[in-house]
């Protein structure tokens, strides 16, 4: 070839290349299966099969087939695919990995994740982005437990598109009946779930039947290959067709004549001159520019990153939710989910985490556990916790309204996540099934006599001391104390202590984790009311969790919670041990003991922390200084007790 | 073939992604900061940036890790890039590496990036407070960074803990750190290296001269082409500077990195050079070659 020819032609073919890109999508799957399965060995199929495994790469495959490979002389192409180095050395993929290929029709993302029960978070991970589902199966084994359970989550997670890959069809003699059993089988299971293609393909990964290219032992079977199937899948784009929604993210400000709304357009289509609505406020406005990576345009749709101007000024902040006006969505502050826990650290009904649905983060707590859901049986049992992997539909209460739509209806505002307060670590995933109550219809009952009136009628500022700390610390007896000095001072007060709301309100409860979370979450309720009703509450409760007490904490307005720790040392509650509950926990007749075997998490910033002084009195006082300080006892009209005499 | 009607192609849905990703770090975070490290993919972040804010200017700075070895064309363009978009930028080098003299030639290429990229890196976002680091790394550079979320989080020492990483779900990003923690975000985790040069080619979007083929002067070293960009680089016994067309696949210390041969000396041409290429990018820097899993170990320790 001329060195001209070869010019002309090279220009040509990026040309033509480059037009053909513009042309091209993508398809994100994800794979799953176990590693036994040969899911890894697949993906290591496709990238070779699609070149995509370097030189380079494939010179370090092998030195690595040599040291972990399980399938000796042969390159392990499960190796390529299996990242961290402890995954090579157990020989198990641990976590999400995505990969990717090419065709000439499409690029695809694929999130490789990991089949064994302990890892269904995972794979709801690698789910949430994908399109379609791989689920490999065994041809030697044929449906397991685990195949149900991987179509039961992609389907939760509302994946519509399924492949049911029947590997190792070589250890089966590539035997035609064998796949058409485990076809039927898995066709007549899934047809409860709302798949809209389910296409089963008899393969080996290992040799390469039917992955990239048709394989000559199985002239049976008639379908496509893998690949052919990947590349012709028409997944339907369900947030296209779904009402105009658009999560603000951040509002853009250069100059005063610039006020613009930039976001993702999580479904539907905008055009210039479209009405849309706040949801929640209600307002309406009309758009007025739509400014896209590409410029100035006329219109956007699912799927574009924007920024819209609006015709307009009204007060819009990063996480409202603009949305058609003809097809709003929910506006609630109860909901019902599903949630798949993600943390070592079970849920606790009654406690507060944080909840991210499209950019809007609020405070909410899972009010209760409908049922879990056992994902291998898909029976529904009762349960208080939910634990790492577990999945369940629960109610959920918001502390102010969010906007959504359910999940079914849009993958985007109909999912959430959980944040732990303390940790921030991810611990939950949600998919909204429906609003509970509209908080529209909410009204709370305006009362003319209002805490203020109370408070001023009473002649003192409402605050709750929440004394916290080991039993046997004295946080009763300091608190009884402060009381007694209040009350002759002429306050309204008002003790709960941990012991007597026990054996009344709280009757019902036990030490369990979750039955302390709401054990509390009540107690708050409660010193909550008696704050409205004016009063000073005396809170004395081992509290034993950072996370109630912040809940507590939420519930009132600043400054009234005042959190008084009760630093002693659990040597010297042991040596008090004034109910003999020391000794008995140390016996194992007391389950859950605080500081024995279930754990104290110390406050951090209490408003005051009383160290081990002996003497309760010095320690009252200390309280009344603080009181004092803050001025909570200076604007009172009250005569003093003294004045009497 | 065509696409359906306004289905979106792979480029734009790209384009769309990473633009929400950098819109959610600067929306969530204190103070955030963008790692400018010169090369392509930087390029393509920054690229990412300016659209993502328009007509307003990204609502952070710059940050360039100088180890005071990367290529004299690459700090030119650096600056004139800051310059021609209106942004700040910073540039920290490590005090310590620089007085003790601490270089590749010197000090081996693990030492040297050890002192001047990792420890340096960590004194600037210790330095300047930073909360989130946006960097231009991609999924598919790498085993290890195959398995790193969009935002991945660092303790308060930058340390990366592959099993410990918080589950990542729909385009929900968590962007809570305590005090001293921090999140490095990916704006460009899904994309490959073609995407990078198709959306380079698509946008026009300018590039350091180093990765066009020039005639420029190189001394092959332990089978790599090494460019003499400065006196610094001793010519050993045997080994003789030659005048080569070549270009580079990716750029960082001139003393690590090395060049192919080549006549690409347009962006046609460089694509059209990927799409026969048989050896993958990152090939050409000698820090990936000691053991293959030498990226998950720096990592750990705070490489980005």
């Amino acid at each position: 070839m001329s060195v001209a020819e070869d010019f002309y032609s090279a220009e040509e073919a990026v040309a033509d290349y480059v037009a053909a890109q513009e042309q091209k999508d993508q398809l994100r799957f994800l794979t799953c299966g176990s590693v036994d399965d040969g899911k890894s060995t697949l993906i290591g199929r496709l990238l070779y099969d699609t070149k995509l495994i370097f030189e380079d790469q494939l010179a370090a495959l092998e030195k690595d087939s040599r040291r972990h490979g399980t399938v000796g002389e042969d390159i392990d192409l499960a190796l390529l695919v299996d990242g961290l180095e402890a995954e090579r050395e157990q020989g198990i993929t641990i976590d999400v990995a995505y990969r990717f290929f090419a065709t000439d029709k499409r690029k695809f993302i694929v999130a490789d994740t990991p089949g064994h029960e302990q890892y269904t978070r995972n794979m709801a991970t690698g789910a949430s982005t994908a399109d379609l589902a791989v689920l490999l199966v065994d041809a030697r084994h044929g449906l397991m437990v685990q195949t149900r359970r991987h179509a039961f989550i992609a389907s939760l997670l509302g994946i519509r598109h399924v492949v049911l890959a029947v590997n190792k069809i070589d250890l089966v003699n590539f035997s035609e009946e064998r796949f058409n059993q485990i076809k039927a089988e898995f066709e007549q299971f899934a047809s409860g779930f709302d798949f809209e293609t389910l296409q089963a393909i008899p393969m080996s990964a290992r040799y390469g039947d039917n992955v990239t290219g048709k394989s000559e032992k199985m002239p049976w079977f008639a379908g496509p290959t893998l690949l052919e199937h990947l590349e012709a899948v028409q997944v339907g784009e369900h947030e296209l067709e779904a009402p105009f929604r658009f999560p603000v993210q951040w509002v853009n400000r250069p100059n005063l004549d610039f006020r613009g709304y930039s976001g993702t357009v999580a479904s539907g289509r905008v055009k210039v001159g479209d009405e849309i609505v706040v949801a929640g406020p209600a307002k309406t406005s009309r758009v007025e520019k739509i400014i896209s990576p590409l410029g100035e345009v006329e219109a956007a749709r699912a799927g574009d990153a924007v920024t819209l101007t609006l015709e307009d000024e009204i007060d819009i902040s990063r996480g409202d939710l603009l949305a058609d006006p003809a097809a709003r969505p929910d506006v609630a502050d109860q909901l019902a989910a599903h949630l798949i826990w993600m943390s070592d650290d079970a849920l606790l009904p009654g406690r507060s985490y944080l909840l991210k649905n499209g950019t809007k983060t609020v405070n909410a707590t899972v009010s209760e556990i409908k049922h879990k859901i056992n994902v291998n049986t898909f029976e529904h049992t009762a349960g208080k916790t939910l634990d790492l992997n577990e999945i369940a539909f629960c109610n959920l209460t918001t502390a102010s309204p969010i906007a959504f739509d359910p999940y079914e209806a849009n993958r985007t505002t109909g999912a959430f996540i959980l944040i732990d307060r303390m940790t921030n670590a991810t611990v939950g995933a949600g998919m909204v099934w429906f609003a509970l109550r509209r908080a529209t219809n909410i009204h709370w009952q305006a009362l003319d006599v209002n805490k203020a009136a109370r408070a001023e009628k009473l002649g003192q500022k409402p605050v709750v001391l929440w004394f916290t700390g080991l039993s046997g610390s004295g946080k009763s007896t300091i608190a009884s104390i402060v009381e007694k000095k209040l009350h002759l001072e002429g306050r309204h007060t008002y003790t709960l202590d941990g012991d007597n709301v026990r054996h009344g309100l709280n009757k019902d409860l036990g030490f369990s984790d979750a039955d302390r979370v709401e054990n509390i979450r009540r107690v708050g309720e409660v010193a909550k009311l008696m704050t409205d009703a004016g009063l000073i509450t005396l809170v004395s409760f081992i509290s034993p969790f950072k996370a109630e007490r912040q809940l507590v904490r939420d519930m009132l307005d600043d400054g009234e919670f005042i959190e008084i720790f009760v630093d002693t040392p659990i040597d010297e509650c042991r040596k008090r041990d004034p109910k003999g509950l020391y000794a008995k926990a140390d016996r194992g007749e007391i389950k859950n003991f605080t500081g024995i075997d279930s754990p104290y998490e110390a406050p951090e910033n209490p408003e005051l922390r009383i160290e081990n002084t002996g003497d309760p009195e010095v320690a009252a006082q200390k309280v009344l200084d603080l009181l004092e300080q803050k001025g909570l006892l200076t604007n009172s009209n009250f005569v003093s007790h003294g004045d009497y005499i | 073939m065509t696409l359906p009607e306004d289905r979106l192609s792979n480029l734009r849905r790209l384009e769309a992604e990473s633009i929400h990703i950098i819109r959610e770090v600067a929306a969530e975070f204190r103070n955030p900061v963008m790692l400018y490290s010169i090369g392509k993919d930087s390029g393509v972040m920054l690229h990412l940036a300016m659209k993502a804010f328009y007509p307003s200017k990204p609502p952070f700075p710059l940050l360039h890790v100088d180890t005071t070895w990367k290529f004299r064309d690459m700090i030119t363009f650096r600056d004139e890039t800051a310059k021609r978009l209106g942004l700040e930028l910073l540039v920290h080098t490590n005090p310590e590496g620089l007085e003790k003299g601490i270089g590749p030639f010197s000090h081996g290429s693990s030492l040297h990036t050890h002192v001047m990229k990792t420890e340096a890196l960590k004194q600037a976002l210790d330095k300047y407070g930073f909360d989130a680091a946006f960097g231009g790394a991609r999924r598919d550079e790498e085993k290890s960074r195959a398995k790193e979320r969009v935002f991945s989080f660092r303790n308060a020492s930058h340390g990366w803990d592959p099993k410990n990483q918080r589950p990542e779900l729909w385009n929900l990003y968590n962007a809570r750190v305590s005090k001293g923690e921090s999140i490095r975000a990916f704006p460009l985790s899904n994309w490959t290296e073609l995407d990078i040069w198709q959306y380079i080619l698509t946008e026009n979007i300018p590039m350091v001269p180093l990765y066009f083929a020039a005639k420029r002067p190189v001394v092959n070293r332990d089978g790599m082409l090494i460019m003499v960009d400065d006196e610094r680089m001793e010519i050993k016994p045997g080994e003789t500077v030659e005048e080569k067309m070549i270009r580079f696949r990716t750029l960082g210390c001139y003393p690590l990195t090395g060049a192919i041969e080549s006549n690409a000396d347009t962006l046609e041409a460089i694509v059209r050079e990927m799409l026969i290429a048989r050896t993958s990018e990152r090939q050409g820097r000698l820090i990936d070659q000691d053991e293959s899993a030498s990226m998950e170990k720096k990592k750990r320790e705070g490489y980005f």
